[in-house]
């Protein structure tokens, strides 16, 4: 927008400028209602729950300032605090590599040109699209450790039975098997990845003399890193969050033994049953931070494992 | 067999051996038939399972080991699961938030996405990356402050919570159509502009019709996330008579447990929209799926 005079063709330069400014107001009215979105639906809210962290909260009175009061009290007094964040990381630190490792074996299988390739794809795509709710009614009763499907497998393949969602040891696991039900949008992403691998490298491989394995482990899933990167980042981000299944399951009660109460479970507890908002919120806000680092760190390691076609990796 | 059939008529041996080699491969793949085959059928019992528990009684339903096939076939779960809950209001709320925000979605991004793909303005490339790092964000830090905003504007237990945050539009699908627009060529605005339009009517005759493939992406994502959303509805709505599918079923599922066959063909009612949506749309649904994955 700086018009500078000095230039030799100055009229053309104003006219410039008074394009550049026309272009920047048509810019901002098109974008006017995420922006005006976003400074009322994310950035005042972002504002306002760093301020509510910081205050005990209960969405009637006013917010009576306590300093980081509520943080020393998640942190040092709560072990329900310490259950839920054990919870979500053993959660994340097995669904989230199960889901990745299935997805880009289910698509490397799909890859190998087999015939009914897409009536495959929709098999396994199908789980990915039922809603939360259905799918946690329809699981709570396959799983039910009396008459549910899978014990009945069980029993009929002579192994004991489980407890399942009923047992504080497996409700976790149960809670992963659901959610590994519905990993079918990574295959469909993994698989295009797979097809747009140049078919050049696989035959030059041929000549050097590469076998299956070799090709696989130096040039199939070098040329998938981008994709694992980007469903670890969207992985996390997800565990963190994860809320439905649980609350569902549960009847919002994170239980056996507080054995599904996930942080995103208690946050919520906190908030609309309890009603304390400040202490919420600083939970939010231990969640944001946590979620930052690990994405930061990720990106940090990106540039040693995830490699990108055409280049510097930066 | 084939092959020797085949190396007796063919006068090319080396095409025979060409052929015997095929069906090496082919047996070379059996493996990976058998392991896909082994998995689709696991994939698939949990739906025959929903299916098959809808139609079945309680006496059908609780004998050890369970039967598969309902005998008789229990069609009456279905009427008396839209009746036991009012199924058919949940379902016109749930279609009414769904249609309305995949029409605001597609509306509100595809003119969004405009101004961060087709207009050249100082501080473009900021705002947009402010725009990714919003997807960023879990959503429990903004909620709390959400929600007291939608309580103190009395948007509260009325459906209106659910749909106005559409009409901002979604950095996800805004982020998704601009990578689409950066695809169209500058010299069909630019040829346009020498003629004398304005910036909403490239947007408008040039941009939106070229754009179809993508917004169909957006409008059945939107679908999909506005059917199945449950923590909205759950924190937004308190009367039932608000309710949507999805927290309409939580109650009954909660009230109702044991009533596994009316569950089943509540949930089967709930899932079905969406499972015909995909069949109609899946070659959209597949591209989409995979515009997402690999340009993110």
């Amino acid at each position: 927008m700086a018009m500078t005079s000095t230039s030799p063709h100055s009229g053309r330069t104003i006219r410039m400028g008074r394009m550049t400014r026309h272009n920047l107001l048509m810019g901002l009215l098109f974008i006017s209602p995420w922006l005006i979105g976003f400074l009322i639906l994310t950035l005042y809210p972002i504002v306002a729950s760093a301020y509510y962290s910081l205050t005990r909260y209960d969405a009637i009175s006013p917010p009576e300032f306590v300093g980081l009061g509520n943080y020393v009290d998640l942190f040092t007094k709560n072990p329900l605090f310490w259950q839920a964040v054990g919870n979500t990381v053993y959660y994340a630190a097995i669904a989230i590599p199960l889901n990745i490792c299935i997805a880009i074996g289910v698509a490397l299988l799909l890859n190998m040109e087999v015939r009914g390739r897409s009536i495959y794809r929709t098999i396994f795509f199908l789980p990915s699209i039922v809603p939360d709710i259905a799918a946690a009614m329809l699981w709570a009763w396959i799983l039910n450790p009396q008459f549910g499907l899978a014990n009945a497998m069980l029993k009929a393949l002579g192994l004991p039975t489980i407890g399942w969602l009923t047992d504080p040891d497996w409700s976790k696991p149960s809670l992963i098997l659901i959610n590994a039900w519905a990993f079918g949008g990574s295959v469909v992403i993994f698989l295009a990845a797979l097809q747009d691998i140049p078919r050049q490298l696989y035959e030059a491989a041929d000549l050097d003399g590469a076998n299956a394995w070799v090709r696989t482990r130096y040039i199939t899933l070098p040329m998938l890193t981008p994709v694992i990167f980007f469903n670890l980042i969207n992985g996390i981000i997800g565990a963190f969050q994860y809320f439905t299944n649980a609350y569902v399951i549960t009847g919002g009660q994170g239980g056996p033994a507080g054995s599904t109460t996930f942080y995103s479970l208690l946050l919520y507890r906190n908030a609309f049953s309890y009603f304390k908002m400040g202490y919420a919120s600083a939970m939010a806000w231990i969640l944001f931070a946590a979620v930052f680092v690990m994405t930061l760190l990720l990106f940090k390691s990106s540039g040693r494992w995830v490699y990108y076609e055409g280049g510097d990796n930066n | 067999m084939a092959t020797v059939t085949s190396s007796t008529l063919s006068p090319s041996a080396s095409r025979a051996g060409a052929r015997a080699r095929g069906v090496k491969k082919g047996l070379r793949k059996l493996p990976a038939y058998v392991l896909l085959t082994l998995l689709a059928i696991l994939f698939t019992i949990p739906f025959a399972w929903l299916i098959s528990t809808s139609l079945k009684d309680p006496k059908q339903i609780f004998v050890v080991p369970p039967e598969w096939i309902p005998n008789p076939f229990v069609w009456s779960n279905y009427p008396r699961s839209t009746t036991f809950i009012p199924f058919w209001r949940y379902f016109g709320n749930t279609l009414y938030v769904t249609l309305f925000n995949v029409i605001a979605s597609v509306v509100v991004c595809s003119f969004v996405a405009y101004g961060f793909a087709r207009i050249k303005w100082p501080g473009r490339n900021i705002v947009f990356l402010v725009l990714i790092s919003t997807l960023m964000i879990p959503y429990p830090v903004t909620l709390i402050p959400t929600f007291l905003i939608f309580r103190d504007l009395g948007l509260v237990n009325t459906l209106n919570a659910l749909t106005v945050p559409a009409l901002f539009g979604s950095a996800f699908y805004i982020f998704l159509l601009r990578q689409f627009y950066l695809t169209i060529p500058q010299e069909l605005s630019q040829a346009a502009k020498i003629d004398g339009a304005s910036e909403f009517q490239i947007y408008w005759k040039i941009i939106l019709p070229l754009a179809k493939p993508a917004l169909a992406v957006v409008a059945l994502f939107a679908f999909i996330a506005n059917w199945n959303d449950f923590l909205g509805p759950l924190i937004f709505l308190n009367d039932k008579n608000n309710y949507t599918l999805a927290i309409g079923l939580y109650g009954f599922f909660g009230r109702s447990r044991t009533e596994w066959g009316l569950l089943m063909a509540a949930a089967t009612l709930m899932i079905s929209p969406v499972i015909i949506l995909f069949f109609l749309t899946q070659r959209t649904f597949i591209e989409g799926i995979t515009l997402t994955g690999l340009t993110g």
